[in-house]
């Protein structure tokens, strides 16, 4: 955010003219400033957000000999406006038998933790709005509160689909929140920090030291528990469309179940973005380019939401047994596996 | 002693009290039950209990109904009983009524109802497979399948005017003559057709994940198969060779040469492997009728039928004899025998078959019909029996329902 800094240092500079409490206008200014910043990020997101849901619907469009959305628009492209405008203007449903509060609540809380946990991304070099010690511990507490929507979303509504959902959800959420942070453990090792920033510094610039190689087995852990946790195929049990109609979101409606389809897609960007952090090297390109820093950093993520709609486009759904298995049977023995062989390679460099 | 295997997860016992289960009515309105089925279900967590079909969400009443209408105006009731292969209910009905009625079909009408018996054969198999890898959660395969299921609909609107509801067969042969460029149009299915199957094959076929979830879900022995009526690919998938086709040859199927694929396991990838070979089987009989097609008339001699406005537009045969006509159908009660008679045919979901008790009125004193979909439906709760919901999914899909040919 070194652009907003030097705008509104200038700014300051400037602004010493009026007769105003030296103390205070900084620290308003600052205040404001981060104001600002939350609001281009949370503005840029959002923006990709809906576009993600166009680059996911004509990807998955032209995999399975089809157009995708092409009405709205030149090829569609304002399709995802149109489908905004109609969520938001959409019949709010309650369902009579729904615990209120709750239902209205559940939403919130998936969305808010997702959009939270952006804080500690780091974008660029210095583009991050909340330089944390424990960036990487924030998020996986975040990503684990967003569950508690999915969980109370399934409770409130109060149906027999979206209680199967939201008991899914939990188990799954569970399950496979232990090797995503067990396969990240060998990062921080290697790295010696939690802190997104230090962890792309440590990989260095070049191709062959991102930690994607010596962290192999850490990252094809960390993909299939990210597809989990962010509950896509073939790990989209809590929201089955063929088994449980649409799990914990089928009594949901208009913005509120937009809400939630945010939720998952900021989601989506923030474990892509953890991926590209921790294993791809982050921001750090092939060559620097001048004009726009988070470049190389926005096409790691883009390519990690296209292996996402690639796999959606090609695999069936597992079983909810056959996922626990999976989870507990290999993920969580492989993870902790390459925390030991991590290990005994620190020892033996040293 | 609980002794544990790869694809068994340790059952914690649990009280089966009424207050323990979880009861789920499933349908009529769900995604995944294939039109309006309804499965009552008794859950301990996701596993079933029991499992109870429900069916008559889609009853309309055709047996009742078809005895208070002709032969002849019986068949677009046909239409609407396994609407997606309504070509192959049409012919088994005619097949039915022509045995009952002493009609005798031209060669060549034989020849185009093996011909339309087998696209509707492969629509319904490309349908199945379809909607049953959607249920597992492969998205691909359905929109791959539909790729090819329009090209036939296409040929079906060309050949008769309507994509579902066709009504192309007659009482004593067919509706109309192909045309050269439904023949051009079919040959180049026939040509591309392999290559496609490879193509659903190489997303699905050695998948791990369908694997998983097919492979000893729902499986059933050749003896228990049989003592639930199975029929269709449902009973060759358990290795019990039996196919109409072969055994009971109608409407020519004698003359050609295909093969009957059995399976071994009787679960759902061994029926899901018997569809698929019926898909290359149905197109190896396809190219057969398009070499050998006789040439000669489509409808026959003593055909009581509606062929009067064709024939007249014609100029073929202005002076229709009146025995022709549909009205002898109702009047002329001399036409018609008495008895009854059970004949089956081989749909592209098992054996239908029509029973027809004939008091020489010119219309059906009890018409009957043997559905697959309804029978396939009563073994449901014996394979859904300890399995889970996605299970259910899997087996619903794979014995490949029909509702409207179920409820009637």
């Amino acid at each position: 955010m070194w652009f907003w800094a030097n705008v509104t240092g200038s700014f300051l500079e400037e602004d010493h003219s009026f007769n105003l409490d030296e103390v205070s206008v900084p620290e308003i200014m600052q205040i404001l400033t981060l104001i600002l910043q939350i609001a281009i990020l949370l503005v840029i997101v959002l923006l990709h957000v809906a576009y993600a849901t166009y680059f996911e619907r004509k990807i998955i469009g032209h995999m399975q000999v089809r157009m995708g959305p092409m009405l709205v628009g030149y090829h569609g492209l304002l399709q995802p406006i149109a489908d905004g405008i109609k969520s938001f203007f959409k019949e709010d449903v309650v369902p009579a038998q729904a615990d209120k509060p709750l239902f209205l609540f559940a939403p919130v809380i998936c969305l808010v933790t997702m959009l939270t946990s952006l804080a500690v991304i780091p974008f660029a070099k210095g583009w991050v709005l909340a330089d944390i010690n424990i960036g990487l511990l924030f998020i996986f507490a975040m990503s684990s509160l967003a569950s508690y929507g999915v969980i109370l979303a399934g409770w409130a509504s109060n149906s027999k689909y979206t209680f199967l959902g939201g008991m899914r959800s939990m188990a799954q959420v569970i399950s496979y929140e232990i090797p995503l942070g067990l396969s990240l453990v060998g990062v921080m090792m290697l790295s010696g920090s939690l802190n997104l920033t230090a962890i792309v510094n440590s990989q260095g610039n070049s191709f062959s030291s991102m930690y994607l190689f010596p962290q192999i087995i850490g990252f094809f852990v960390f993909f299939l528990a990210m597809l989990a946790e962010t509950n896509r195929v073939p790990f989209d049990l809590p929201e089955a469309e063929t088994e449980l109609v649409s799990g914990y979101i089928t009594e949901y409606s208009g913005m509120r179940y937009a809400l939630f389809f945010m939720a998952e897609y900021i989601g989506m960007m923030v474990m892509a973005s953890i991926g590209t952090t921790c294993f791809l090297g982050g921001w750090n390109g092939p060559f620097e380019v001048p004009f726009f820093p988070p470049l190389w950093f926005i096409l790691k993520v883009y390519g990690f939401i296209f292996f996402f709609i690639w796999i959606r486009a090609t695999l069936p759904r597992y079983r909810y047994d056959q996922l626990m298995a999976l989870g507990w049977k290999l993920l969580i023995p492989l993870a902790l596996l390459n925390i030991f062989l991590t290990g005994l390679f620190k020892i033996l460099v040293h | 002693m609980i002794t544990l295997t790869d694809t068994q997860t340790i059952d914690v016992p649990v009280q089966s009290g009424e207050e323990d289960r979880y009861h789920l009515k499933m349908g009529p309105q769900h995604p995944a039950t294939h039109g309006v089925l309804r499965v009552d279900l008794d859950l301990d967590g996701e596993t079933i209990l029991t499992c109870d079909p429900k069916v008559g969400y889609l009853h309309r009443g055709f047996e009742k109904l078809a005895e208070h209408r002709t032969y002849a105006q019986n068949i677009v009731l046909t239409d609407r009983l396994d609407y997606i292969a309504a070509m192959s209910n049409n012919v088994g009905y005619c097949e039915a009524v022509e045995r009952l009625l002493a009609i005798e079909v031209p060669e060549r009408a034989r020849m185009l109802r093996v011909m339309v018996c087998e696209m509707s054969r492969i629509s319904s198999h490309l349908l199945w497979l379809a909607t049953h890898a959607l249920d597992i959660g492969a998205m691909t395969v359905f929109l791959y399948c539909f790729r090819e299921r329009e090209v036939l609909l296409e040929l079906f609107a060309e050949l008769c005017g309507a994509r579902l509801t066709t009504t192309y067969t007659r009482l004593g042969g067919v509706r109309q003559d192909v045309t050269r460029s439904i023949m051009k149009k079919l040959d180049k299915f026939v040509e591309d057709f392999p290559a496609c199957i490879e193509e659903y094959e190489t997303l699905i076929d050695t998948n791990r994940i369908w694997l998983k979830r097919t492979i000893g879900i729902g499986q059933v022995s050749a003896e228990k198969a049989l003592d639930l009526c199975l029929t269709g690919a449902s009973l060759r998938g358990s290795g019990v060779d039996y196919d109409i086709r072969k055994h009971m040859p109608y409407a020519g199927y004698e003359k050609f040469e295909f093969d009957i694929p059995v399976g071994e396991t009787g679960d759902t990838y061994a029926r899901y492997r018997c569809r698929m070979e019926e898909l290359r089987q149905s197109n190896f009989i396809l190219r057969q009728c398009i070499d050998m097609l006789p040439p000669g008339p489509v409808l026959g001699k003593d055909a009581p039928d509606l062929v009067m406005p064709i024939r007249a537009a014609n100029k073929l045969e202005v002076d229709v004899p009146a025995k022709n006509a549909l009205i002898t159908l109702i009047e002329d009660r001399d036409v018609f025998m008495e008895g009854d008679i059970y004949v089956a045919t081989e749909v592209p979901k098992g054996e239908l078959g029509f029973y027809f008790i004939s008091d020489g009125m010119g219309r059906p004193y009890r018409m009957h019909i043997r559905s697959p979909s309804f029978i396939h439906i009563g073994a449901l709760s014996t394979m859904a029996q300890g399995a889970m919901i996605a299970d259910l999914i899997a087996i619903i899909g794979t014995l490949d329902v029909v509702l409207g040919e179920c409820d009637r």
